[in-house]
C-alpha cells in the first residue's frame, strides 16, 4: 500500500488533489481511497487530505499517519503545522515553492529525513502560466507522479480531464504535464517569459 | 463497473435509481452533498415525476414526507446529528403511523459541545423510535443498502434509517458500482401502499388511541420490526441474485470460528478492525471480528451464535450513554445472557477522533491480558481530564468546560510567531 | 298601488332573509341536500363549539369547490381530538393527523405527492387551531407560505390552547383570562402589547389569497373558502370561532358572540391578494366592545363594581384602530347603537 498525505489551505483544492490521485490510480488499474480531514468550510485554514493506493481493496479507515509521500501545497504552513509528522524514512516530499530549502528556512528540518527523496517545484507558477490561476493542486499531482513513479503521467492527465471538464481540464493537464517534466528532468523550471527572453 | 466517486454522490445516484417521488431536504453537515446532488438531478429531469422541496427545518423536512408518504408517494430525505434531534417528534410519528420513509443519516456527533465530526450518537438517540436502522461499512454497502431499504420499508410499511459514517464514508472517494436503472427497477417495484389518502376511498389516519388499545398497537409495531429479522436475509438473497453482490446482512463474522476474543462494531471502523485482526492472527493470536449491520431490530440470535464460543467480546462503539457507559455493549450483553462470555465496552471515536489500527492492537492486547478498565475510553487524554477536574475543584466559577479543555489540548491556535 | 305593503329588510346587503328566496346558485352549501357533511355528526365537541361549526362550513365548501376530491391534514388540537375518538371518526373525507406543529409541512408533502403522481385534480387543505398555527406551527407555516405550496391553510382561532385546558396562545387577546394569564395581580388577564396578527403576516409573504372569516357570517365564510379553492399556491383563511368553555359564554350564544366580535371591529373581516387588501365586510351597526366582552366570563374581571376602564378603553382603541385601518364603517351611514343585536 502506498500512502500520500497532502497539506494546504482551504480554497487551494487540497481535497480535489486527493481525488485526482484516486482517479489516476483507478485508471492505472489500482484500488484507491481518498478522503479529507475536515473542518468547517473556511478559506485559508490548514487542511489535509489523504490518499491510499493499493492493488487490492483497502479496508483501513484512519488518517494517513505514516505517509510514503507528502505534498505540501502551501509552504507558509511549514512553520505552523508539523507537516512532516510520521513521514517514512525514505519517503517522498514534494514542496510547492520556487525558493530553495535554505530560503524556506527548513534545511535543518529536512536534515531529520536524510533518506527522503525531496523536491521543490514552483507548481503555482506553472499553474499560473498554463491555466491563468495559481491553483497548484493538479500540477502537483503531475510532480508527484514523476517523483514517486507510483502513477503514470498519462493516468494523471486523464484523471485531470475527468475531474475538470473542457478547457479547464486541458489547461490543468498541461500544468500537470509540465510539472511532471520539471520534476522528472531534475532541472529547474523556467517560466515562458524567461525562456523567451533568452536569459538562460 | 465500479467508478471512483464520493460516498455522498454514490448514495444520491442510488437513491435517484430508486425513483423517489418526493424528496425533502434541509442542509446539515455532513449529509448535504447527498441532497444537493439529488436537487440537481431533479432539476435536470433525471428523476421523472419527482418533487424536490426545500424545507424550513428538519422537522419540516420529515413532516413533508409524512404527508407525502401518506398520500402514496415514495419519500426520501437525509440528515445528521442536531437535525435528527430536531425532527425527533416526527421520527416517532412516522414510525407510529407506519410510513415507509427512507432516510440517510450521515452519522455525526450531537452537541453540546457542537461537533461536526463522526460518531454514532445521533442514530443511537433514535434507536427505540421504531425505525429500522442499518449501518453501512463501505460506500458500496451504502449504495446497496438504500436500494434494499426502499423495498424493505414498503413491504413492512415502516420507515428505515440508513446510517453511514459522516466524513469517513460520506466524503471518502472510492470505487463504487452504481447499479443500472433496469436492475433497480426489477428489484424495486412501484410503491403499493398499505394505507393511503385517496378521495375515492377515504380513511382517517392518525387517531388518538387510549389505554384500552395503545399497548396492542405498540406490540404490533414491535412485531413488525421483528419481522425485518426474517425479511432482510430473504431480500438479501434476492439482491445477491440480481446484483451479484453480497447484500448487507444482519451481521458479518470474520475469522471468529476459533477466536478467543471477538471485536464487535458498527459501521466503517470494521475495516480497520479487520486489518488489526489479520495482523494479530499472523502473530498467532486467535482474534476475530463481528460486524453488526442491522442494529434495529437487534439481531440477538445471530450475535449470540457468533459470540458465545468466545471467551471475550470487545464492543467498540462510537457512542456514550452518559452516566452509564456503553449502549451497544448493553445490547450485546443482553444477547449473551446466561453465558460466561465477558463483554468489554470500549468507547472510541467520539466526535470524530480517529480509531487507529495501532490503538486497536494495543487495546486488544490489554483486554486479553485482563488489564482493561470497564468501560474503557480508547485514547482518552487522562492528563487533560485530571487537569480540568482539578481546575473545577479549585474555583466555583470555573467557566465553560469545553473551552478550557480545548486550551489544555493546545487546540487554540492563537499563537503568532 | 301606493299602499302596497312594504317589507323592511333590516339586514340589507346580506342574504340572511332566508335561502329559499334566493336563486339556486346563491344558496349556501350548508343549505344543500348534497352537502358532504364532511365533519359528520357524532363527534365529541362541546355544546356550542364554534370550531366544529366553522370546520363543517369550511370543509363542506371546500369539498364542493373541489368536486369532492379533497384531502385534509389536521394539526393536533380540539378539532382533531373531538373528531377522531378512537375507534370512531367523524370525517367522511381522507384525513391525516400527524403532529401539533407540522400540519403546514405535512400538507405541503401531500400536495407534492399528488403533483408527482399527476393528480392535480385532488386538492389539499390543512387545518389547525390558533396554537398549532400561530405558535408551534409557525415555522412550518412560514415555510409553506414562502415556498407557495399548493395548500389552503385554515386556522380556527378560538384564541387559546383550548384542548389542553385553556392556556394562553399568541392569539389570545389583551385582558383575556386563561389558565396561564389568570385574572389576578396588577395586570389581570393576558398582557397587552403581545400577540401576532397572522393574517397580516400571511399577507407579508405575498400570498395569492388571505382572508379572515367568522362563523357569524356563513355565506361570507363559504364564499371566501370557495374563492380560495379556485386559486393555486398557498392560501390562508383565519376563522374566528368562539369557545363557550374557554371564553365562558352561554353555549347558545356562540353565533351572537362571533357577530359582536365583528360588529365591534375587534375581528375585522377582510380579504387580501398579493399582500394588498382587496375587500372588507363593512360593519352594519357598530357596537362598543363592552357588548361583546360582557357576554364572556374570560373578561368578567373588567366589569363589576369597579370596572377596569383603562383596560376597556385599550380594547376599544384596538377595535377603533381596526375600523380605521380597514375602513369598516361607512362614515355617512353608520349608526352607533348601544342596544346590541
Amino acid at each position: 500500500m502506498f500512502q500520500i498525505r497532502i497539506h494546504g489551505r482551504g480554497g487551494q483544492g487540497v481535497v480535489t488533489a486527493a481525488e485526482i490521485l484516486a482517479v489516476a490510480a483507478f485508471i492505472d488499474g489500482k484500488y484507491a481511497q481518498a478522503f479529507p480531514s475536515f473542518g468547517s468550510e473556511r478559506m485559508g485554514a490548514p487542511v489535509m487530505s489523504f490518499c491510499r493506493i493499493d492493488d487490492k481493496f483497502i479496508r483501513l479507515r484512519e488518517p494517513v499517519m505514516d505517509p510514503d509521500a507528502l505534498i505540501i501545497q502551501d509552504p507558509t504552513l511549514l512553520h505552523q503545522v508539523d507537516l512532516f509528522s510520521g513521514v517514512r524514512p525514505s519517503g517522498y516530499i514534494l514542496i510547492n515553492s520556487s525558493r530553495s530549502l535554505e530560503d524556506l528556512g527548513i534545511a535543518e528540518l529536512i536534515s531529520r529525513f536524510p533518506n527522503a527523496r525531496l523536491r521543490t517545484v514552483p507548481a503555482s507558477e506553472i499553474a499560473l502560466e498554463n491555466t491563468g490561476r495559481s491553483l497548484p493542486n493538479a500540477a502537483l499531482i503531475g510532480g508527484l507522479a514523476a517523483l514517486t513513479g507510483i502513477l503514470g503521467s498519462s493516468a494523471v492527465t486523464e484523471a485531470i480531464r475527468k475531474k475538470f471538464p473542457g478547457k479547464v481540464g486541458e489547461a490543468n493537464a498541461a500544468a500537470a504535464e509540465a510539472t511532471y517534466q520539471a520534476v522528472a528532468s531534475g532541472r529547474a523550471w523556467v517560466s515562458k517569459e524567461t525562456r523567451h527572453a533568452g536569459t538562460y | 463497473m465500479p467508478e471512483p466517486i464520493e460516498g455522498s454522490q454514490a448514495v444520491a445516484a442510488a437513491v435517484a435509481r430508486c425513483r423517489p417521488e418526493v424528496i425533502s431536504c434541509y442542509p446539515i453537515t455532513p449529509q448535504t452533498h447527498i441532497v444537493e446532488n439529488l436537487s440537481s438531478r431533479v432539476r435536470k429531469g433525471e428523476i421523472g415525476n419527482c418533487q424536490f422541496i426545500n424545507a424550513e427545518s428538519e422537522f419540516g423536512a420529515l413532516s413533508i414526507l409524512i404527508g407525502a408518504s401518506a398520500a402514496g408517494a415514495r419519500s426520501y430525505t437525509a440528515t445528521s446529528s442536531q437535525g435528527l434531534l430536531f425532527m425527533a417528534e416526527a421520527i416517532y410519528n412516522a414510525a407510529g403511523l407506519g410510513l415507509p420513509i427512507v432516510m440517510t443519516i450521515g452519522n455525526r456527533a450531537i452537541g453540546a459541545p457542537i461537533n461536526i465530526w463522526n460518531d454514532h450518537s445521533d442514530s443511537m438517540s433514535m434507536r427505540d423510535a421504531g425505525w429500522i436502522q442499518i449501518f453501512a461499512e463501505t460506500n458500496q454497502e451504502a449504495v446497496d443498502l438504500h436500494i434494499q431499504a426502499f423495498r424493505l420499508a414498503e413491504e413492512l410499511s415502516g420507515p428505515v434509517m440508513v446510517c453511514m459514517d459522516g466524513f469517513i464514508l460520506t466524503h471518502a472517494y472510492e470505487p463504487v458500482e452504481i447499479p443500472a436503472q433496469d436492475q433497480v427497477d426489477a428489484f424495486l417495484p412501484p410503491y403499493d401502499p398499505v394505507q393511503v389518502l385517496d378521495p375515492a376511498d377515504p380513511v382517517t389516519i392518525g387517531a388518538m388511541v387510549g389505554p384500552e388499545a395503545f399497548s396492542e398497537v405498540r406490540y404490533l409495531a414491535h412485531h413488525k420490526q421483528l419481522r425485518a429479522l426474517e425479511r432482510i436475509p430473504e431480500l438479501g438473497g434476492e439482491f445477491r441474485e440480481r446484483f451479484g453482490r453480497a447484500p448487507v446482512g444482519l451481521t458479518e463474522a470474520y475469522r471468529t470460528e476459533d477466536a478467543d476474543t471477538i471485536v464487535v462494531a458498527l459501521g466503517s471502523v470494521n475495516g480497520t478492525i479487520r486489518e488489526a485482526v489479520d495482523e494479530l492472527r499472523e502473530g498467532g493470536i486467535k482474534v476475530g471480528s463481528l460486524k453488526i449491520g442491522l442494529y434495529r431490530p437487534f439481531p440477538t440470535a445471530q450475535v449470540r451464535a457468533v459470540l458465545h464460543p468466545a471467551k471475550r467480546a470487545i464492543v467498540v462503539e462510537k457512542d456514550l450513554a452518559l452516566g452509564k457507559g456503553g449502549i451497544v455493549s448493553g445490547d450485546v450483553k443482553m444477547a449473551l445472557r446466561g453465558l460466561p462470555t465477558i463483554v468489554q465496552t470500549v468507547i472510541a471515536g467520539l466526535g470524530g477522533r480517529s480509531i487507529t489500527k495501532a490503538s486497536l492492537l494495543r487495546m486488544i492486547g490489554e483486554a486479553r491480558a485482563g488489564k482493561l478498565d470497564e468501560p474503557h475510553f480508547l485514547d482518552l487524554n487522562w492528563t487533560v481530564i485530571h487537569q480540568e477536574l482539578e481546575r473545577q475543584r479549585r474555583q466555583r466559577r470555573s467557566g465553560p468546560m469545553a473551552e478550557h479543555v480545548l486550551r489544555a489540548v493546545n487546540a487554540v491556535s492563537s499563537k503568532i510567531t | 298601488m301606493d299602499d302596497r305593503q312594504r317589507i323592511k329588510f333590516y339586514q340589507t346587503g346580506t342574504f340572511t332573509v332566508g335561502n329559499r328566496l334566493l336563486g339556486e346558485e346563491d344558496r349556501t352549501v350548508q343549505s344543500r341536500m348534497e352537502r358532504t357533511n364532511s365533519l359528520n355528526s357524532g363527534h365529541r365537541a362541546c355544546q356550542g363549539c364554534g370550531e366544529a361549526l366553522g370546520a363543517r362550513y369550511a370543509v363542506d365548501a371546500a369539498m364542493r369547490a373541489a368536486q369532492n376530491r379533497l384531502i385534509a391534514v389536521n394539526a393536533t388540537g380540539c378539532l382533531e381530538v373531538f373528531s377522531t375518538p378512537y375507534p370512531e371518526s367523524s370525517w367522511r373525507i381522507p384525513w391525516l393527523h400527524s403532529l401539533f406543529g407540522n400540519a403546514p409541512a405535512v400538507a405541503a408533502g401531500v400536495a407534492a405527492a399528488l403533483r408527482a403522481k399527476g393528480r392535480t385534480d385532488v386538492k389539499v387543505i390543512a387545518q389547525g387551531g390558533d396554537g398549532g398555527t400561530v405558535d408551534i406551527g409557525f415555522g412550518c407555516l412560514s415555510g409553506m407560505f414562502e415556498r407557495n405550496d399548493d395548500v389552503l391553510y385554515i386556522c380556527y382561532d378560538n384564541e387559546a390552547y383550548m384542548n389542553t385546558g385553556v392556556q394562553r396562545s399568541g392569539s389570545t387577546p389583551p385582558s383575556a383570562r386563561t389558565m396561564t394569564t389568570p385574572a389576578v395581580g396588577e395586570h389581570p388577564g393576558n398582557l397587552s402589547g403581545t400577540g401576532k396578527d397572522v393574517p397580516r403576516i400571511a399577507m407579508a409573504h405575498g400570498l395569492a389569497y388571505v382572508a379572515t372569516a367568522s362563523v357569524a357570517d356563513l355565506r361570507d365564510l363559504e364564499a371566501k373558502v370557495t374563492k380560495a379553492m379556485g386559486i393555486s399556491g398557498s392560501r390562508y383563511i383565519h376563522i374566528h370561532v368562539p369557545c363557550p368553555l374557554g371564553w365562558a359564554h352561554d353555549p347558545a350564544l356562540t353565533i351572537r358572540v362571533a357577530r359582536l366580535a365583528v360588529e365591534s371591529g375587534l375581528f375585522p373581516l377582510f380579504e387580501a391578494e398579493g399582500g394588498k387588501i382587496t375587500g372588507r365586510t363593512m360593519i352594519r351597526r357598530k357596537v362598543p366592545v363592552e357588548r361583546y366582552l360582557e357576554l364572556q366570563g374570560r373578561f368578567k374581571h373588567l366589569f363589576g363594581e369597579r370596572p377596569d376602564r383603562a383596560a376597556l378603553a385599550a380594547i376599544q382603541s384596538i377595535a377603533d384602530a381596526h375600523i380605521a385601518e380597514y375602513g369598516l364603517v361607512d362614515k355617512g351611514t353608520s349608526r352607533g347603537d348601544s342596544s346590541g343585536t
